[in-house]
């Protein structure tokens, strides 16, 4: 999941309208760019799949660490176009986000600013090859939980951002538990190098999810205009009962003690994260957030003349074309 | 009926951003036709200086996966769109007509498929 915690907005518009608007939402049918909305629905919109963006382009930090370190040619190939992919699913969604009259440039300022935020999970470091198997199969695995649903959101053209996506997404998943398998099966020592970075990366996962939204006003009211489909406890919980099977098909453990199949609910009981880990991860204080922001900020001025020149040659062709006609 | 509002989207400040403004690239909508003989088809958007750079960045954002094999691009812009507030107005005249259905005719089953 690559939208935590988003705060709903309250909105204050017409009763009657949002009655009409709420009716809408219920009978499945979506709510597309020019027609009204909610400013509340709106906000919120922006402030969800903006994370969600940011998140996508931060993630291509931790991968990205590992092209020039890839094993074998082929690896690096494959991990080349998923960090392309991301790339591409930052993309779709800024697209989404921008449909809601906010634009691409001013949501990268509010990333870089810090007034946005990104997944907690990529401020988490990449320190072995095994970890682009374990971001591959936890990580993509955890975001694919989220956003099959999402497919199914209220907003059309985030519906269909996410219908790309989620087909993408797959290749993510299998690519990282294709790593996992080659190590798992591989010397003791690359084993260990799988097995730690379950270790690593097992309740940062879990994180993604966020805190427990049972008694949240503002998940209850992004779930009645369909912006989230699901409690964030359902699927996490959705995310154990599909991993565990898969960390004991690689004789990997998942680091748990309490792990236990529970089969009056049909599900594993499991522990829950250290939340005061994730809070201070958000604050800022996890182990990479300052290295993210500041590679992200450095992207963005060090490309500025890149931006510059281009739009200056575009007018340059553009005033000499008009001079021909 | 009002004349068509330019472009697909609502132009609408933003709400949270306070940064300054400055020459950003233009928005362009992305249309791309499949192999199998289908009409170009709206995928998406995305920013380019001109219409070369964006068909060169449509072909990395929405072609990775041999989707397409002709792509058209034109500024977000240019798209004049009808407004979301007549379709009432707009669609209705076609709402009692429904002879223009096949399925308004009964023909008997002895005649055989039509």
């Amino acid at each position: 999941m690559y939208a935590q915690m988003i705060r709903s907005e309250a909105t204050q518009d017409d009763p009657e309208r949002l009655a009409a608007f709420q009716a809408r939402i219920d009978a499945g049918e979506k709510i597309e760019p020019k027609e009204w909305m909610p400013e509340g629905y709106r906000k919120t919109l922006i402030r969800q799949i903006g994370q969600h963006a940011h998140s996508e382009i931060v993630g291509q930090l931790p991968e990205g660490n590992w092209i020039t370190r890839a094993p074998t040619l082929e690896r690096k190939a494959i991990l080349l176009a998923k960090v392309q992919d991301e790339a591409g699913h930052g993309l779709y969604l800024y697209c989404a986000a921008e449909t809601l009259g906010v634009s691409r440039d001013e949501l990268f300022e509010m990333l870089n600013s810090g007034k946005m935020k990104y997944s907690s999970i990529f401020n988490y470091p990449t320190l072995t090859w095994a970890d682009m198997g374990a971001v591959g199969w936890l990580v993509d695995g955890a975001a694919i939980m989220n956003q099959v649903p999402l497919q199914r959101t209220s907003y059309g053209p985030y519906a269909r951002a996410m219908v790309r996506i989620c087909k993408e997404e797959s290749f993510h998943q299998r690519q990282g538990f294709d790593i996992m398998m080659k190590m798992a099966n591989g010397t003791p020592a690359q084993k260990r190098m799988a097995q730690d970075a379950l270790d690593r990366f097992w309740y940062p996962s879990l994180m993604m999810f966020g805190p427990s939204d049972k008694d949240s006003v503002h998940s209850a009211q992004s779930m009645a205009w369909k912006i989230k489909m699901n409690t964030n406890d359902e699927l996490r919980q959705k995310f154990v009962d599909q991993t565990v099977p898969q960390a004991e098909y690689l004789g990997l453990t998942v680091p748990d003690d309490t792990l236990a199949w529970n089969a009056e609910k049909g599900g594993y009981d499991f522990a829950q994260p250290d939340w005061d880990e994730f809070y201070d991860v958000l604050k800022g204080n996890g182990p990479c957030n300052a290295d993210r922001l500041e590679a992200r900020r450095t992207a963005w001025d060090e490309g500025a003349w890149v931006r510059e020149g281009m739009l200056a040659h575009a007018e340059k062709k553009r005033a000499a074309r008009m001079a021909a006609e | 009926m009002s004349s068509p509002a330019p472009g697909p989207y609502a132009k609408t400040a933003a709400p949270e951003g306070d940064a300054p403004k400055r020459a950003e690239w233009p928005l362009w909508e992305i249309f791309i036709r499949g192999q199998h003989g289908l009409s170009h088809r709206h995928v998406g958007s995305l920013h380019a200086p001109d219409a070369e750079k964006a068909i060169l960045n449509a072909r990395d954002v929405y072609t990775r996966r041999n989707e397409g094999v002709s792509i058209w691009v034109v500024e977000s812009a240019a798209i004049a769109a009808s407004s979301p507030d007549e379709k009432g107005p707009l669609y209705e005249p076609a709402n009692d007509k429904v002879y223009r259905h096949p399925t308004f005719f009964d023909i008997p089953d002895d005649v055989g498929a039509m």
